[in-house]
């Protein structure tokens, strides 16, 4: 092949993806842009945006490889059911891990700013926000992980093909939209 | 059953070590967002640019990993500078930055037209998106490609240590291109 034909080939595999997950990033994006007066008042939540979101790709897109995987070793069934252990497993730690790495995120956030010197909302107000909006969207993005991947497996789509897009373009609007909840439902309880 | 490998406690002592290190990465990257908050607060378009291009240089680096692995595991990939598979990916990286950055700064521009009014020519917008996805594509092309080099190297697996590396170093990537392209298409007034 020849650099003109690889290019293309390239182009023309990837432009498809990244479309896609370009017009979930702007719908991100535009959340984003209507939280400014959130953002004014807790210091210290937009040094939290790329670590929550890079959370939710890291920890979703993982249990999305993990159940591909296991569907291709029929290690697991494509079937919602409450009984499978494996699946039972995969998604509890999932939702662990998502919840404790946005605590410790919000915590070493505020250690972070302390040192520079910077305004920082207080620790507690943070970590209630990192907590809520990684418990919210961890079962939002855990129901739309194991569906598509189960489902597309059961219509012969390849689920490893389909769990990196669904992660990518759900990932940042889930990720940004539960932040605001969190953010939100912590103002109206009296933090910050 | 062979339950072992798949227990809550096996996977979350796995993963969380490698999470916690990556977000201490990603929380460089939300320092230096703290950093122009006055500018994207000033400009909301800006803001909503935010999540998109972190995504998308995340995106591109972790599309260019994929294919350079699977190219490695082949054995079709040569690390020369002339290598028509890593020059062709390299090129094709290029051409989607060119192609999908200007639609995302229009978009943005747009969407933040209709719902809160855009403060930036339209112009600024595209010129901020588009500097931006052609300095992150060179730059997730030159990570991507030492990253997957280095895996070769130490004989690592590509497919189990680039992706996450290539990903979330562009995320922080992201975030220091577009603080650039801002500073010098809007400046920091």
């Amino acid at each position: 092949m020849t650099v003109r034909e690889v290019a293309q080939q390239a182009y023309r595999e990837s432009l498809p993806v990244l479309a896609l997950s370009a017009a979930g990033g702007l719908f991100a994006g535009v959340v984003l842009g209507g939280m400014d007066a959130e953002l004014e008042r807790v210091a210290g939540l937009l040094v939290l945006v790329p670590a929550l979101l890079a959370t939710r790709g890291n920890v979703y897109g993982s249990l999305g490889a993990r159940l591909g995987s296991a569907l291709h070793q029929g290690l697991v069934e494509p079937t919602f059911s409450t009984d499978d252990e494996r699946v039972n497993a995969a998604v509890a730690a999932a939702l662990a891990n998502g919840v404790m790495v946005s605590v410790i995120a919000a915590v070493l956030a505020v250690a972070l700013l302390g040192v520079l010197g910077r305004p920082s909302a207080p620790l507690a107000t943070l970590v209630a926000i990192a907590l809520l909006a990684g418990l919210i969207s961890g079962v939002v993005l855990t129901v739309a992980v194991v569906s598509v991947v189960f489902v597309g497996y059961r219509r012969g789509l390849n689920p490893d093909t389909l769990a990196g897009p669904v992660v990518t373009t759900t990932g940042d609007v889930v990720g940004i939209a539960t932040l605001l909840v969190a953010t939100r439902l912590v103002l109206a309880l009296g933090g910050g | 059953m062979a339950a072992t490998a798949w227990t809550v406690r096996g996977i979350i002592r796995r993963m969380l070590p490698v999470l916690v290190v990556l977000t201490a990465i990603e929380l460089g990257s939300g320092i230096v967002l703290d950093t122009f908050e006055g500018t994207l607060l000033r400009y909301p378009t800006l803001l909503v640019l935010v999540p998109v291009t972190i995504g998308m240089a995340g995106n591109l680096g972790s599309i260019l990993a994929a294919r350079l692995s699977t190219a490695l595991h082949l054995g079709l990939l040569s690390f020369d500078a002339d290598d028509d598979r890593l020059l062709g990916n390299a090129v094709a990286t290029i051409a989607l930055a060119v192609t999908v950055f200007p639609l995302v700064g229009a978009g943005a521009w747009l969407l933040q037209t209709v719902l809160g009014g855009s403060r930036l020519p339209f112009l600024t917008v595209v010129a901020v998106a588009l500097a931006s996805g052609v300095v992150l594509a060179a730059l997730a092309v030159a990570v991507t490609t030492v990253t997957t080099y280095a895996a070769y190297r130490f004989e690592l697996d590509p497919d189990d240590v680039v992706i996450p590396v290539v990903t979330n170093v562009c995320d922080v990537l992201g975030v220091l291109v577009l603080f650039g392209s801002v500073r010098v298409l809007v400046g920091s007034a």
